[in-house]
């Protein structure tokens, strides 16, 4: 049936969107071991911005050219990030755990503030850049091509991601530092400037998966929140620290998603905590995970 | 009848057979001290004992009880108790604490919530006592993170004691201390050990340690026994002296 | 918590004492709306208390102990609209009841997982329970909520009730006393929680899991124990909350309100046990008298959460303790 090949492309472009937001998780948990509370948060910022620059340019600029301003969204996350890492985050990989959650957690109450003090409660929109590039029939039925154009994107940024970690220099580092923090340090590598690049890189991804999808839904207070709770169920089901684990989780949790809301709407949320609930329970280090 | 038997136990890592074969046995009030370099197996083998890890194949008996794959708390009730190499403590309790923690324990009164715990006057009195017999009861109230290096490997084995063990293993008791106070403590160790006729394997590495408090020597390498009888005998095997590199086994 | 000795035992008794008469004596001497803000800073005690259980003895940090206050909360509105009760003491087991079930049954999701897990495992759960209050607005009252008027509650099986349009002031004042017997009740049952051979389990659990299981403590029993103990007083918190607020709405459960809870323990001082008591009963006055400055709480809160944290990790009380016990030492030293 047709309306089930439009939900499955609908699937998979949030899948996309997932995945960035979940790989942007597990890269900063796998490169330092902290969970990032504050993550949801970067997709939101992305999300904003990228909005916002292309409502307020929409006027003066052709609207091809609007599609510059996607990434902006991104750029201001992990600029964001930059900052945040070495003046927030790093004087608490030495103390215990909850020191480095509860810091995180301040930094979310901070950040949703500010989005809100910068934006204000109404949704903002950037429909035009779905609207421009038409629909496309698909059986019969229409589809939009940015949909179909950022399922594109996502399946590039998995690749370019795994390509990057598994292929280039960088990558090594990364994966050295991930796995030995002293040794890395022994080594010569310049552990401080991983860690800021990483975190960095982790909420570019978080913010290009909100700039990715505020075309389509738009942003609003509490987006962020929202977002950090199915990324964390991508984890679960995927495995934290993997990249693997974020493409194919993402997959799943998105499929299950667009199933619980096509026939019982309330319980999108309650079904899916509980389907993590039932893989923890069952195989805690989820599909591709670690044994710690 | 030995107390602790272990059958042709194996532990891979990968490639790497960390325990490779062993067959182990413990008899009754024995100090036994097990050696050799690092890697050998010697900590794999204790944490398979202790059900810190779990076997690839083989099997492990304490008297004729399998507790191969046997959790934790049946393999306490068995009457096995372990120390650690990197001092295991409560920090943030008190010495006396964390020995009376080690007594509610073994008693099964963990779960009384509705009782003041220094109000059980049985469990502090022998917690007191227990310490007294480690020299460690004037340091009774104050927390464990503030004592000194020697003072918590002495700790960490006094907690691994109150649990009345029939059979105790101490993982490198007097690494990381200064060698007067690895004396005291290997001291203490020995004589409350065999004064409380508790068996005891002792991983070491010093061999002056080894062989000064040691009853029976079992070297082990690459993940199997090498040599095991007493130290004299040990001290004149020369394979043992070729595999322990830089060793003193000279007399 | 083996905290340094401070106060003498004489000392700490005094104290209490004072504090107590104190606290007898607030409806007598102040007005009806210090009052009421005195009975939500005692009502948010005791859900620090609970939640500080988790927190400073069993070192789980919790993000959605909203779920609790929640769960106290809906159980008074819900009984008190479908099953016209009006008695405040079958609230409280209502609300008991209720947080106990919800507790035992997400513990077991919950506890069996490293700590970071649990944090958001519990964050997670408040956001589910909320999109359901929001959600199932025919069972909830969605957004507009369930009115719960004061005039409905009775007191102590039915002896004392509040008829008439002036009774507030009445309410007020015999409410004040009916929470502050509660509270003492809930510290003292949590003092002698955390004492307990149960209360040493869980603080070794959170100092040394690793050795806690090699003398044989099942590790997630306890920690479900306490997460359902926990549960229990946050839902207590919530179930006396309501009569005082006159509604419940799905806010209740929204995840700021479990950064609050969380945000009383740190301000306070979470390794010491009345810490989350104070942070709870200052936070109180300081969000009426702060909201008035700025309308972004949120970015205060994070902020002074953020500093606290890096600057200030023993809190007010924690702080004040080592203070004391230093400047003690040092008289010590120099007599």
């Amino acid at each position: 049936m047709e309306i089930v090949a439009l939900q499955v492309l609908n699937s998979l472009f949030y899948a996309a969107v997932l995945f960035l937001i979940a790989a942007g998780l597990s890269l900063i948990f796998g490169v330092m071991g902290i969970v990032n509370m504050a993550h949801g948060s970067f997709y939101a910022l992305g999300a904003y911005v990228t909005a916002w620059s292309v409502v307020v340019t929409a006027a003066a600029v052709p609207t091809p050219v609007l599609y510059l301003f996607l990434p902006l969204g991104a750029v201001a996350a992990a600029l964001v990030g930059l900052a945040i890492e070495p003046t927030l985050i790093r004087p608490f990989y030495r103390r215990p755990e909850e020191y480095q959650l509860l810091v995180t957690f301040g930094l979310l109450l901070v950040l949703e503030d500010v989005i809100r003090a910068v934006w204000g409660g109404t949704p903002l929109t950037a429909g035009k850049l779905v609207d421009f590039l038409g629909l496309v029939q698909i059986g019969g039925l229409p589809y939009p091509v940015y949909n179909l154009l950022m399922i594109g994107v996502g399946a590039v940024a998995a690749l370019g991601l795994w390509a990057f970690v598994y292929r280039t220099k960088f990558g090594v580092l990364l994966r050295a530092t991930a796995q030995d923090r002293r040794m890395a340090a022994a080594l010569g590598i310049d552990v401080g400037r991983i860690y800021v690049l990483a975190f960095g890189l982790g909420c570019f991804m978080a913010g290009l998966g909100g700039a990715i999808v505020v075309p389509s839904q738009a942003a609003v207070l509490g987006m962020g929140v929202e977002v950090l709770i199915l990324a964390f169920v991508v984890v679960v089901i995927g495995g934290l620290g993997s990249l693997e684990g974020a493409l194919v989780g993402a997959l799943i949790v998105s499929a299950l998603r667009t199933i619980t809301i096509q026939f019982w709407e309330e319980f999108e949320l309650a079904a899916l905590y509980l389907i993590a609930a039932i893989v923890l329970l069952i195989r805690p280090t989820g599909l591709f995970g670690r044994k710690s | 009848m030995s107390l602790l038997r272990t059958e042709g136990l194996k532990k891979y890592f990968g490639d790497t057979r960390a325990v490779d074969g062993v067959d182990f046995s413990v008899n009754e009030g024995e100090f036994l001290s097990l050696v050799g370099t690092n890697g050998a197996g010697k900590t794999t083998l204790v944490n398979l004992i202790s059900a810190f890890l779990f076997p690839d194949s083989g099997r492990i008996f304490v008297g004729e009880r399998d507790i191969t794959f046997s959790p934790v708390d049946e393999r306490i009730r068995a009457g096995i108790a372990r120390s650690f190499q990197l001092v295991n403590l409560f920090d943030d309790l008190s010495v006396l604490d964390n020995v009376a923690l080690a007594i509610f324990a073994r008693e099964r009164k963990t779960k009384r919530i509705f009782a003041l715990a220094e109000r059980d006057t049985g469990v502090t009195a022998e917690a007191l006592d227990l310490l007294g017999q480690f020299n460690l009861d004037g340091k009774a109230q104050a927390l464990a993170r503030g004592l000194a290096q020697g003072e918590r490997k002495l700790l960490d084995v006094a907690v691994a004691y109150a649990l009345r063990p029939k059979l105790l293993f101490l993982d490198e008791p007097t690494s990381g201390v200064s060698t007067r106070d690895k004396a005291q403590i290997m001291d203490t160790v020995s004589s409350v050990v065999r004064g409380g006729k508790i068996t005891a394997v002792v991983i070491e590495h010093d061999m002056d340690v080894v062989f000064k408090y040691s009853d029976r020597v079992v070297v082990m390498h690459e993940g199997r026994f090498l040599a095991d009888g007493p130290p004299e005998e040990i001290r004149r095997n020369t394979d043992v002296a070729t595999y322990l590199l830089g060793t003193d086994v000279s007399e | 918590m083996s905290a340094p000795q401070a106060f003498s035992i004489g000392g700490r008794a005094a104290v209490a004492g004072a504090v107590f008469i104190a606290l007898l004596l607030v409806p007598i001497l102040a007005s009806t709306y210090q009052t009421q803000l005195l009975t939500y800073g005692l009502t948010l005690a005791i859900a620090a208390l609970g939640f500080n259980l988790l927190l400073g003895y069993t070192g789980l940090l919790s993000f959605g102990h909203s779920a609790f206050l929640g769960a106290g909360a809906y159980a008074v509105a819900f009984m008190m609209r479908y099953l016209g009760v009006s008695s405040m003491e079958l609230f409280l087991l209502g609300g008991i009841a209720f947080s106990a079930a919800l507790a035992a049954l997400f513990g077991v999701v919950c506890v069996r997982h490293t700590r970071i897990f649990f944090a958001i495992l519990t964050l997670a759960l408040s956001q589910v329970l909320w999109t359901l209050a929001y959600k199932f607005f025919w069972i909830t009252g969605g957004t507009d909520g369930i009115r719960v008027p004061f005039s409905k509650v009775t007191l102590l099986g039915g002896l004392v009730s509040f008829p008439g349009p002036d009774a507030f002031s009445g309410f007020v004042t015999s409410y004040y006393y009916y929470v502050l017997v509660v509270f003492a009740v809930c510290t003292a049952l949590m003092w002698l929680i955390v004492h307990s051979p149960f209360g040493k389990t869980l603080q070794a659990i959170r100092d040394n899991e690793t050795r806690a299981r090699f003398l044989g403590v099942r590790i997630w029993r306890y920690r479900w124990l306490a997460f359902l103990v926990s549960g229990i007083f946050t839902g207590l918190a919530g179930t006396l909350w309501v009569p005082l607020n006159g509604l419940v709405t799905p806010d209740v459960l929204y995840w700021p309100q479990s950064g609050k809870i969380v945000f009383f323990a740190v301000l306070g001082g979470f390794r010491n046990f009345f810490g989350p008591i104070i942070g709870a009963v200052t936070f109180n006055y300081l969000e009426v008298y702060a909201v008035a400055l700025t309308e972004y709480w949120q970015l205060t809160l994070g902020v002074i959460l953020i500093v606290l944290v890096t600057f200030l990790p023993a809190g007010i009380v924690g702080t004040a303790v080592r203070l004391t016990a230093r400047l003690k030492r040092w008289r010590e030293a120099s007599a």
